[in-house]
């Protein structure tokens, strides 16, 4: 692995570029690489691993049994890339990924890294963008003191950080008793957990028990489960839920069942009610997307080989859809082969001998996910906030009231409409926080599917990027004509 | 906000000022997470309300830790990492137009 500080020492082409250094990314950028493919991993970290493998070769939280065993299985994936003879770009974020407009065969770049904006092309691409946390609205959730579980994995992770004072927890899924465990494993002082788990949701999801049962998610999950609840106060059936406190979290406010307002005094809050795809980048690009009703989000449509409905583009690991690290690593590993394929590396015959036994894996590691994505689909008012005060976009500061307003009595029928009357949606995160919320708003307003509804049709830059930056740019001899007279 | 576990605690240290104040970071730290563990509780106010925001996600979705480091506003603070010397402040609500003009 050769890493590059410079933009200006990235090569202008490369056969396959990889964007994201996670789980997916790590296993496609080494397989591409040790295919004999011209290959360069992009990622906006400083150091490889993704979220869930994050820090994996520098964190400070050594004793194992912290962060656990699956967190350290992603060192020897990092050790075999470092292997490999790819080019690696950390702190490189990717603002444009589109068809290049010279070259009908190839995918241009646009890239961002010290300040400095740079095109590049590949002939093909593998997006493993991973997921982020499933918004959570509640009042209260823009407060300082409240944040997402997995930002305080992060903190741990990185710096040896944990939340100061009372931690309460809140939400559902296993990642949330993941992290309870790793926080109170590192000395956090965690005074509830507040499971949302919907009563209901373990009926919907029973049908599905008997692949669970025959899952590796089971002894892991009932594990984690048993843990968080002997160690620590698990408050189960909670139906709502708020930040209190003026200028910082002062308190979280629940109610169990529609039973009257607990209160418990907190310094930190932390929320999290499961993953989705973060799709900004296949969006944005012009790829395909259909609604999982399963896991209740947005994916990118893909065939066999993950590629998406754009040529050159192909997309692995969470970003296509949610089945966790060692599915990530697998799907990467499967995307690099139809790469190698498509650019004569390899004939089909191989391609699909060395697949199939990764396919047999992959089945075997999403077996029983169907039962985790129903026993942990959020209740629906953790998806769309009862509370019209709520703010749904944190950056535009747009309530759900306005939202279901606009739906309801201008007529608002999707999420793009509803950009133009509220500006939800346009602030810097540009609808990675509220484009869930906002859509399940005018579903449930407008009596509509959210296939029906959409998503926010998302366009470049997907990361801000300095309008010096973009003025720095070489320009084609098309570009100067159109506007020099 | 956040403390640092013995082992947190052992890393290099790394000098910077938030807002004019003299703190201390370690080595590894992005400026978000520095600020979370010197106690900082919010690192800017929003332009549409100026209420008071801190990091959310730390991982580069939310936005909510944009800062101004050495002087470059708009810089997501979970996504750039802390070194040693670094001048950041809080960003301020909008910006006003005879800010931009100048």
């Amino acid at each position: 692995m050769t890493p590059l500080a410079d933009v200006g020492r990235l090569a202008g082409s490369y056969d396959l570029v990889v964007v994201g250094a996670g789980p997916a990314g790590l296993a496609a950028a080494a397989a591409g690489a040790e295919s004999g493919l011209a290959t360069l991993l992009v990622d906006e970290n400083a150091t490889p691993g993704g979220q869930i493998w994050r820090a994996v070769t520098t964190t400070p939280m050594k004793r194992r049994e912290t962060l656990g065993e699956d967190f350290w299985k992603g060192a020897d994936h990092v050790a075999r890339f470092d292997r490999s003879n790819a080019a690696y770009a950390p702190r490189c974020t990717v603002w444009s990924l589109a068809a290049d407009a010279r070259d009908d065969g190839l995918i241009e770049i646009g890239l961002s890294m010290g300040g400095k904006a740079r095109m590049i092309a590949a002939r093909q691409t593998i997006l493993a963008t991973g997921a982020q946390e499933r918004p959570f609205p509640i009042p209260g959730w823009t407060l300082p003191g409240v944040m997402t579980a997995g930002a305080a994995q992060i903190a741990l992770k990185t710096s040896g950080a944990v939340p100061d004072g009372r931690v309460v927890v809140a939400g559902c899924g296993p990642l949330l008793y993941l992290l309870a465990n790793q926080l109170a494993a590192a000395g956090a002082n965690i005074v509830a957990v507040l499971d949302t788990t919907a009563p209901g949701a373990l009926r919907s999801a029973l049908p599905e028990f008997g692949d669970f049962l025959r899952s590796p998610y089971l002894a892991k999950g009932l594990r984690l489960v048993a843990q968080a609840r002997r160690k620590l106060r698990f408050v189960s059936r909670v139906t709502a839920l708020a930040a209190t406190g003026e200028s910082r979290l002062e308190g979280v406010r629940f109610a169990r069942g529609g039973g009257v307002d607990e209160r418990i005094a907190c310094d930190a809050l932390l929320l999290h009610q499961g993953v989705i795809p973060s799709i900004n980048l296949s969006n944005a690009a012009g790829c395909a997307h259909e609604f999982d009703e399963t896991q209740h989000c947005w994916r990118p449509r893909l065939d066999d080989w993950f590629c998406a409905s754009m040529a050159g583009i192909a997309v692995a690991g969470d970003g296509a859809g949610i089945g966790g690290a060692e599915s990530a690593a697998l799907r990467g590993e499967i995307a690099a082969l139809g790469v190698a394929a498509r650019l004569g590396r390899l004939d089909a015959g191989a391609r699909d001998a060395r697949a199939a036994p990764l396919r047999a894996e992959l089945a075997r590691c999403l077996r029983g996910r169907r039962f985790l994505d129903l026993l942990y689909r959020p209740a629906p008012q953790f998806l769309a906030p009862p509370d019209d005060a709520t703010i749904v976009c944190r950056c535009e500061e747009v309530t759900a009231g306005q939202v279901r307003d606009a739906a309801r009595r201008l007529g608002v029928t999707g999420p793009n409409q509803m950009k133009a009357f509220l500006r939800c949606g346009m602030g810097p995160c540009q609808g990675r926080l509220c484009g869930p919320t906002v859509a399940e708003l005018i579903a449930e307003t407008r009596d509509m599917s959210l296939a029906e509804v959409g998503a926010y049709r998302l366009r470049p830059p997907v990361k801000p990027i300095t309008l010096g930056e973009l003025a720095a740019l070489p320009q084609t001899e098309a570009a100067i004509r159109a506007v020099v007279r | 906000m956040f403390r640092l576990t013995p082992e947190g605690a052992a890393r290099p240290p790394l000098a910077f000022t938030f807002d004019g104040r003299a703190m201390t970071g370690r080595a590894g730290d992005t400026i978000a997470a520095a600020l979370l563990a010197n106690g900082v509780a919010a690192c800017r106010t929003t332009p549409v309300s100026d209420a008071p925001r801190a990091p959310y996600c730390l991982m580069g979705a939310c936005f909510d830790c944009l800062v101004v480091v050495d002087g470059v506003g708009n810089r997501q603070g979970c996504l750039t990492p802390l070194e040693d010397g670094m001048r950041i402040e809080s960003q301020r609500g909008r910006r006003a137009v005879a800010e931009l003009a100048s």
